[in-house]
């Protein structure tokens, strides 16, 4: 490209603008929202996750099946236009169920996920924050919360719980929020021996405001991965958990249930175990974009 | 650091002491025990068989008593396998879930960081997305139906591996590939993610700027200090994977010590409960502590005595 | 991720048979017409004779006198021999390691007289190795589960029970060939019992020098067919014919090679690869979805054994304190279409407690499915107790998928027939098991496999309201009496009193009966002579390779 005079044009020097800041101010979330709307994988998934949540409110108000209603003649038929996915050992629609299990996965999986990181990052800040006597104390608990067998404790809290997805909830965090704990203090014993921390310290940062407004954003990265651990983990662990009777009780069924029932009729009846395991799949894949979007977005090193 | 580490050594085994205590009182509190069964037996049968395991005891006796055996490694007779002992239970299950778990452990390891690297050198290229898609598919759909998959097509549709049984190495492939792929998934994700935030740190930009080229940077300067979360996550993996994973045992037929800590516990096997958690807890603790050992060496800045305050 | 989460996270098929305890299957089966497959050609020439199977699980055991499950039982059954074996038929017991039999008069005292015969090690079998097991099986301090198998023989229960001394029992060796039993009541199914493994002997010298001789296949020493060649725990065990067998002639198998896979998907899909000879019951099971293909080819047979699957009321609690409730109940259940669409595997519907191979009533007490006399009792049951909606039912089962189908089925068949709501709460085996014991439940799934080829022993458990099987708190005179009755009877005339009781437990309809057990599986055409009797014992005696 040739440039001429006329892609020039000359600005008067103001002593009083130069001083202002050009770019409109953003608060932090806004900055990151920003950004994220350019990714348009992230923002693809998004949208999917919307309609899914939708589709799981909406879809077994509106069909003409339900969820519970057997019909032993018409077990096991495969997809056809009266039953889109097929129906199950009982003859009941699959594509209600599937919709109406992702009421249940979606809601277990996300509670206990959004739990296991609140607990996990409060934990593991502090512990890897403070270090010494109080890290040793907090983690050798993580430790010994973590090897007490989970089935002994699920069985006890079967007899003393109603059943219900608040006991699953309360049963998937019990422990969960481990993982997420070591991985959190794990990266702050990194994070605060790094010169940004003692820039902050010195700049007058307390303590809460180090752990939570420094260190533990720039350790989002392996949170939001360990979290794309959790979802999934939470949603076949509702699955046994519901299976050994600690959950919602048959005839409900969740994802993980409907796929570890077909399961064994993989060989014989491939779309009672296809459509749900295809949703956990689609579904998780979705987060998982998101949440590499977001991670991007709140980086402040990949900030252009 | 000798004194952190005999003050680690301490605490280490002050929590067998409590996963001990607690799991014993948990165990009890549990209702049904070793002799609940669809078919009640007479009174006094039942006595004389609780008599002959010494569940007549006062619990605090009965607890002592485990906690004797746990001390010398006698850990006493299985309820339900009456050939074996808890010791014979431990000593023929974990040197094969151990090999198992050691062969996926590398698989995992391997495998995980590869992938990772790679979707992060090419980030939000197809060979980033191809490598997600993967790791996510790898984290959402669990191992037992990996598990029964890969039966179904490598053994059973094409014969390439044994369907089943524990009888030499071609038997470990498949069990090894379904165990390995959650962890597998999970490491190149936690890799990826880091290596982004070393890759664009000012010293790699240092390394690129002086002419290296993209192997050495990686290789020398990048994985190093990408891999923190990995090691924190191999801790309790490496105890866990090591100890057997019941469910792929199951469908391979694998002569395991995976199975006992499930079954143990829906029999009620007191004993068995006991010495297989105590065994795994030992694992697990000794595995954390490698775990903060090894974040030193990766990472010299790190100092774990370190009260951080000030 | 925890060991116990990352152990757990699994497949409901795989859980339902690690969880649920059991419940339900056990086995048997005869060797019946096997029908003709599409295998490749036969050999011309013999055939090795070597069995390869599934054992499922390890043993817990292979001593006689402690073994109490199935597994061990045919272990047991394939390495040791009793005074009786059931015969080829899997019905009749013979005379085995016992020659003759003598019974007295008043059916009091059975006098065995042994043949020669050898343990596995060489050593003679005596009458006093009887003597010393059965003695040993009754000591409280041996803690047998199944003592009281034997408590029919004369202080056999008081010694069990600490009451009377070990030389009190009914059981005296007379010289090394004469074995004399006394009896507590005259029995008729006594020599039935001694085809049992708690009535089998144990090698004397063996066990007393040796306490953990049945724990390794190099110590173990049986009388039986086979002996063990080798046993890698929860792997593998071989069997090996054995020549120090009395009846070795018969014996046809060289060799049976046990793998232990517990996973029954697993073990159908190593059949059909040619690994193993046989899967599915009395062992193992089939997986359910498998089922109906395996019909379809032929090539699954299915054999009745002696076992009731029941629903139980508790009786106490309202509605179910009313009798017409519960029979509406019982009676609103298409118990057919359960079983053609959801068993698959030929079970019978249950419309009495008994099962037919002992049948009191060929036709049952009551007719399958029928809604309009269960709506009618419905109508007058909640009459009788003054409400006029019934409130949410909860109906009971421990965790497995095969008890939550049909709980599932006949949930919806309740709602749609009686327009009842209920709810399934489903709960880990042993809690369930707890929970049942002591009331806490509506409508709770049991099931009973006999132990016994003998009505007596279905009817017996809802004799006392706080014996230890009943559960359903419920009590009768008339139906005490009765049973009280039997024991005096013999003969047909006790038969016929039974029924008599069978029919009070049908009126007055405690439990409701579901569907009788069958066992299932898919062999080898050319596995023949393996035989299953009634109560789902497996023999490999007189198997061959065709």
């Amino acid at each position: 490209m040739q440039l001429t005079k006329e892609h020039f044009e000359p600005i008067s020097v103001d002593l009083r603008q130069a001083e202002e800041i050009k770019r409109p101010s953003l608060s932090f979330w806004a900055d990151v929202w920003r950004r994220l709307k350019m990714n348009k994988v992230a923002m693809a998934s998004l949208i999917f996750i919307l309609l899914l949540v939708a589709c799981a409110i909406f879809i077994p108000i509106f069909s003409s099946h339900d969820y519970y209603t057997t019909n032993l003649a018409g077990k096991n038929k495969p997809p056809s236009a009266e039953h889109w996915f097929g129906t199950d050992d009982l003859g009941r629609d699959v594509f209600v169920r599937v919709w109406y299990g992702a009421r249940i996965s979606l809601e277990v999986g996300f509670a206990a996920a959004l739990i296991d990181l609140i607990i996990g990052m409060i934990w593991g800040g502090i512990a890897g924050f403070y270090g010494g006597k109080v890290d040793e104390i907090m983690m050798r608990i993580a430790d010994i919360l973590y090897a007490i067998p989970y089935l002994l404790v699920v069985i006890l809290l079967m007899v003393v719980m109603e059943q219900g997805v608040v006991t699953i909830i309360i049963a998937l965090t019990i422990t969960g929020w481990i993982g997420m704990a070591r991985i959190v203090r794990g990266q702050i014993l990194q994070l605060k021996a790094q010169e940004f921390v003692l820039a902050a310290r010195s700049l007058g940062a307390d303590n809460n405001r180090l752990i939570f407004k420094h260190l533990i954003p720039n350790a989002l990265g392996p949170i939001i991965v360990t979290l794309s651990l959790t979802v999934p983990t939470a949603i076949f662990t509702e699955s046994f958990l519901s299976f050994i009777g600690l959950g919602v009780s048959a005839p409900v069924a969740s994802w993980g249930t409907m796929s570890a029932e077909g399961l064994a009729a993989m060989k014989y009846y491939p779309w009672r175990l296809m459509f749900p395991a295809l949703f956990i799949s689609v579904t998780m894949l979705a987060f998982n974009l998101f949440g590499d979007g977001l991670r991007d977005a709140v980086d402040p090193r990949l900030r252009k | 650091m000798i004194r952190y580490l005999g003050k680690r050594i301490f605490f280490m085994f002050l929590s067998l002491f409590l996963i001990v205590t607690a799991t014993f009182f948990i165990m009890k509190a549990v209702p049904g025990g070793p002799f609940t069964s669809e078919k009640n037996v007479p009174d006094e049968i039942r006595a004389a068989l609780e008599a002959k395991y010494k569940l007549n005891l006062p619990l605090h006796e009965q607890y002592l008593d485990y906690l004797k055996g746990i001390i010398t490694w006698d850990l006493g007779p299985s309820f339900t396998e009456k050939s074996s002992t808890v010791n014979d239970m431990i000593k023929r299950g974990f040197p094969v879930s151990a090999h198992l778990g050691a062969q996926a452990l590398l698989l995992a390891v391997f495998g995980g960081i590869t992938l990772g690297v790679i979707a992060a050198l090419k980030h939000n290229k197809w060979q980033d997305y191809t490598a997600m898609v993967i790791a996510v598919l790898g984290l959402s759909v669990p191992g037992f139906i990996l598990a029964s998959f890969y039966q179904y097509f490598f053994a059973i549709k094409w014969g390439w591996f044994p369907i089943a049984k524990w009888e030499g190495f071609e038997y470990t492939i498949l069990p090894s590939l379904a165990l390995s792929a959650m962890p597998m998934a999970f490491i190149a994700r936690l890799t990826r993610s880091n290596m982004l935030e070393v890759l664009s740190q000012d010293y790699i930009k240092t390394a690129k700027a002086k002419g290296l080229n993209t192997f050495t940077i990686t290789v020398k300067h990048a994985i190093r200090n990408a891999l923190l979360p990995v090691i924190t996550y191999l801790g309790p993996l490496v105890a866990n994977i090591l100890t057997g994973a019941f469910v792929i045992e199951r469908i391979f037929g694998v002569p395991g010590l995976g199975r006992e800590f499930v079954l143990s516990i829906t029999n009620r096997d007191y004993t068995v409960i006991m010495g297989t958690t105590v065994f795994y807890s030992i694992i697990l603790v000794a595995a954390v502590l490698l775990v903060d050992i090894a974040y030193t060496l990766v990472d010299p800045r790190i100092k774990l005595s370190d009260t951080g305050r000030e | 991720m925890k060991k116990s989460i990352f152990a757990l996270v699994s497949s409901i098929a795989v859980l339902g048979a690690a969880l649920a305890g059991c419940g339900g299957q056990q086995a048997s089966t005869g060797d019946q017409n096997a029908p003709a497959g599409q295998q490749p050609a036969a050999n011309a020439e013999k055939k090795p004779q070597l069995l390869r199977l599934n054992l499922h699980s390890e043993p817990p055991t292979a001593d006689p006198g402690i073994a109490e499950d199935t597994t061990s039982g045919a272990i047991i059954q394939a390495t040791f021999d009793g005074l009786t074996r059931i015969g080829k038929d899997g019905k009749t017991p013979e005379p085995s390691v016992a020659e003759k039999i003598d019974v007295s008069e008043d059916g009091l005292t059975y006098t065995f007289h042994l043949r020669d015969s050898k343990w596995s090690n060489g050593d003679p079998v005596t009458a006093h190795d009887f003597e010393y097991a059965w003695k040993r099986a009754l000591d409280p301090k041996t803690a047998s589960n199944y003592a009281y198998q034997l408590y029919y023989v004369k202080n056999g229960e008081a010694y069990n029970k600490g009451k009377a001394k070990a030389e009190d029992v009914g059981v005296k060796a007379l010289d090394d060939k004469t074995l004399e039993v006394k009896l507590e009541n005259p029995t008729p199914f006594f020599l039935e019992l001694t085809t049992f493994r708690t009535y089998y002997p144990v090698n004397k010298k063996v066990v007393e020098a040796n306490p953990k001789w049945a724990n390794e296949a190099s110590t173990h020493v049986g009388n039986g067919p086979f002996k063990m060649e080798s046993w890698e725990h929860k792997s593998k065990m071989v069997l090996v014919k054995n020549d120090n067998y009395w009846d070795k002639d018969n014996v046809k198998l060289d060799r049976i090679e046990f793998s232990m896979v517990e996973d029954e998907t697993t073990e159908l899909s190593m059949f059909e690869n040619g690994e193993l000879d046989w899967a599915g019951a009395p062992m193992s099971s089939l997986p359910t979805d498998a089922i109906p293909a395996l019909k379809d080819s032929g090539k699954m047979t299915t054999q009745p054994i002696a076992g009731t699957y029941w629903y139980k009321f508790n009786t106490e609690k309202p509605p179910f304190n009313n009798v017409k409730i519960r029979k509406a109940f019982a009676y609103a259940i298409d118990r057919q279409s359960l079983i053609d669409n959801i068993l698959q595997a030929g079970q019978l519907p249950a419309m009495g407690a008994v099962p037919p191979s002992m049948a009191l009533n060929k036709d049952g007490y009551f007719k399958d499915n029928d809604v309009e006399t269960a709506k009618k009792l419905l109508a007058e049951g909640m009459q009788e107790l003054g409400i006029s909606k019934l409130p949410t039912i909860t109906l009971s089962y421990n965790t497995h998928e095969g008890h939550q189908k049909i709980a599932q089925a006949i949930q919806d068949q309740w709602k749609k027939n009686l327009g009842v709501d209920v709810k399934l709460e489903n709960k880990e085996w042993k809690v369930y098991l707890e929970d049942l014991h002591e009331g806490k439940f509506q409508i709770g799934r049991m099931g009973w496999l006999g132990d016994f080829n003998d009505p007596i022993n279905f009817l017996e458990l809802y004799k006392e309201k706080d014996g230890g099987n009943n559960d359903t708190r419920w009590e009768n005179p008339k139906f005490k009496e009765l049973l009280n009755r039997s024991a005096k009877e013999s003969g047909e005339q006790r038969l016929k009193t039974l029924a008599e009781a069978e029919a009070v437990l049908m009126d007055e309809m405690p439990i409701i009966p579901i569907y009788f057990y069958t066992l299932s599986w898919v062999k080898d055409d050319d596995v023949k002579g393996v035989v299953i009797d009634g109560l789902g014992g497996v023999d490999w005696k007189w198997a061959y390779i065709e």
